[in-house]
């Protein structure tokens, strides 16, 4: 089962690459992308990273939301490759997918399009500093 | 009090048009009622067994009065003329359309208020000491390191799908008046014996249907590392907190599964690889929120004498009074338990007149305590009998405050559509039994929750009652020996459950060996603790 891409924010070539498991990940050594379940540790990876091009996060059920902190560790880890979110993605976990350093969406079920731009857009300013770069609301408030 | 800035009020008002929009999909069936779930409890709004119920954030429970005069005037538009104040500081209406939703955050916004994250698996309304600001005994006022909290909570990217709810409350007195150690996180701003003011850190604290007191996890968190050590441990619940079991779910079976060592070295963990990541704060933002917590223009050399010569009054004023750090001025709460009533509610008319009474009083601030009562903060000790007048005319004067006619009660079957057992008319009820008795049985916490979820925080009662569903029949399991304040313990179940009129005779049995065995001036949960459960079973089972 391979989701289309729908949404990428990204320059780079999209990466076809089949995903494996993070078991079998430490196994391969050739492989550059890997798919991390809820329950994997994301930190497993973090030896790996140079070689990956590609993590996707697996998301089963909307309501599990132990892919953001995998998500947010990878980048916070310096993963700069493609982070693409699979699974139960919907139009309301778009935006906060983003702020933890996914770039890539491939929903199950394609989203509407105007409504997922609408989400994308929605918050012109943040609270919390992310992995995402963006500048939160205190630093604003406070310049350097 | 805080004032919002652009900033602040910008996002609010993006909350309102991403639930309209939320709402509008809803409606037009592009979003399943499973997937609208989520989105509108983050919003407050639950499904009840009647219609729709929307829980109002009261940030650590301070209130403007302009906020006030809000809440009463969406309880006459938009529900049926009154309001139900919470154990959490904050409002509920029990008679909510969903169409008229968006428009009741819209006016909302206008008053810098919202109903954000007051439900749902996320980071819930950060909660305080209802004196803080005011009372003789705080440290600190703990409200700025409330707002940072509120601030970093909200829209937090990675803390929306939790395993379960997360409730932090901040207090900054060694009287717990917040119930702290029953959150699961609690935090204790404290002074370092280099004279540094930080926060103590106590983890893995509830009620529901596994109560735990929280272990403290971190003696001294510095206050430019405040975010940062609470992103680390709200990381570790998302990550490792149980979902394969939703009453397992919540971070105090993390911690206790865990054991509190290794859930600590897993957070200190986490926290060294945050320190290198930039989230937290620059101080001059803690400044900045500080500055709208600066004491209210307090006039000085007042005196401190009160006229007590009418009874009712000084009667009031024994009961539901404290004492105030500035010399002239008193902390006066508004007792919501009257006889009979129903503990927690107000009409719009009578929120709109504390309001109104707030601006003339004390400084135009209330505050809502987690006992379901409304406080003026800083009322000038001069004012106070033409005050309590005022509140006299719109039976808002109960002098019960702490007795037990005080009743906490979750709103039970009448309403939720989790609850088992009604919790209301029980509390209707012991508040008539005992009202000539009240002031005999002195400092008492009754409280008592409609099912095991223990949103009436029976637990903490000195005594408690949880009524359950027995082979179809309301029954009614009585507890002794609770608290939630600095000595918090949980209270223990005397043994075979009542029926409805059983449950109010049991609890006069209970008061009664009291009575009878106490000694000086105990209270009920002292003289417990003393003669231990044995008597009380005699008489409730003998």
């Amino acid at each position: 089962m391979m989701s289309e891409v729908q949404f990428r924010f990204r320059d780079d070539d999209p990466v076809s690459d089949p995903a494996v498991t993070v078991d079998a990940f430490a196994e391969q050594t050739n492989a550059t992308a890997v798919r991390v379940e809820p329950g994997d540790d994301a930190r497993e990876l973090l030896p790996h990273l140079d070689r990956l091009r590609l993590i996707e996060v697996n998301f089963p059920a909307f309501t599990d939301g132990r892919g953001y902190s995998s998500a947010r560790v990878l980048r916070e880890a310096g993963f700069d490759g493609e982070i693409r979110a699979v699974g139960e993605v919907t139009i309301d976990m778009l935006s906060h997918m983003r702020r933890c350093g996914i770039d890539a969406f491939a929903p199950e079920k394609a989203l509407n399009e105007a409504d997922a731009q609408a989400a994308f857009d929605r918050w012109a300013d943040v609270y919390q500093a992310t992995a995402d770069g963006r500048q939160p609301i205190w630093a604003k408030r406070h310049p350097a | 009090m805080y004032k919002y800035d652009n900033y602040d009020q910008q996002m609010v008002d993006t909350r309102v048009e991403e639930f309209r929009d939320q709402v509008r999909r809803r409606l037009t069936g592009e979003l399943s009622e499973e997937q609208f779930r989520p989105l509108r409890l983050q919003n407050g709004l639950y499904l009840q067994l009647h219609a729709y119920m929307l829980r109002v954030a009261v940030p650590y429970g301070t209130l403007s009065s302009a906020q006030m005069r809000m809440l009463g005037d969406i309880a006459d538009k938009y529900d049926r003329g009154y309001g139900h104040f919470t154990t959490r500081q904050n409002i509920q209406y029990n008679w909510i359309k969903l169409e008229e939703t968006p428009q009741i955050l819209a006016d909302l916004a206008s008053v810098e208020m919202h109903a954000i994250q007051t439900s749902g698996n996320c980071i819930r309304n950060i909660s305080s000491d209802q004196y803080a600001g005011a009372a003789a005994d705080e440290l600190i006022d703990p409200r700025p390191y409330a707002e940072l909290l509120r601030q970093w909570s909200s829209f937090h990217p990675e803390f929306l799908t939790l395993p379960r709810k997360f409730k932090i409350a901040v207090i900054a007195s060694d009287t717990d008046r917040a119930a702290m150690r029953l959150h699961d996180i609690g935090i204790q701003m404290v002074r370092n014996d280099a004279g540094e003011i930080g926060a103590r850190f106590y983890v893995g604290g509830g009620m529901g249907r596994t109560p735990m007191i929280g272990p403290m996890v971190r003696e001294f968190v510095p206050l430019d590392q405040l975010i940062t050590y609470s992103e680390a441990c709200l990381r570790v619940y998302n990550r490792y907190g149980r979902r394969d079991n939703k009453y397992k779910a919540r971070i105090k079976i993390l911690v206790h599964e865990l054991g509190k060592d290794e859930y600590t070295r897993q957070v200190e963990e986490e926290f060294q690889h945050l320190l290198s990541q930039g989230i937290e704060p620059p101080i001059a933002e803690l400044e900045r929120i500080k500055q709208y917590f600066v004491d209210p223009a307090f006039e000085t050399g007042l005196s401190d004498e009160l006229d007590l010569s009418d009874p009712d009054f000084r009667l009031w004023v024994e009961r539901n009074t404290e004492a105030h750090k500035q010399a002239g001025y008193v902390i006066a709460t508004v007792s919501l338990k009257p006889v009979g009533g129903i503990p927690g509610d107000a009409t719009a008319d009578q929120i709109r007149l504390m309001a109104d009474l707030a601006r003339d009083y004390s400084f135009d601030e209330l505050r809502v305590t987690h006992a379901q009562n409304i406080v003026f903060p800083h009322v000038k000790k001069a004012d106070l009998y033409t005050l309590w007048q005022k509140l006299d005319a719109a039976e808002l004067s109960t002098a019960n405050l702490d007795t037990i006619g005080d009743i906490i009660a979750c709103p039970g079957l009448d309403y939720c559509s989790l609850a088992n057992a009604r919790s209301i008319p029980i509390a209707q009820k012991i508040s008539e039994r005992f009202v000539a008795k009240q002031e005999e049985i002195g400092e008492m916490k009754l409280k008592i929750s409609g099912c095991i979820n223990a949103c009436g925080h029976h637990h903490a009662g000195h005594i408690g009652i949880l009524g359950v569903d027995r082979k179809g029949k309301e029954n009614y399991q009585l507890l002794l020996g609770g608290s939630e304040g600095a000595d918090t313990s949980l209270g223990q179940i005397t043994g075979p459950g009542f029926d409805e009129d059983g449950i109010v005779d049991a609890v006069e049995k209970a008061t009664e060996v009291y009575l009878a065995k106490r000694e000086g001036d105990e209270r009920f949960l002292d003289t417990y603790r003393r003669i231990g459960m044995a008597p009380f079973k005699e008489a409730l089972y003998g």
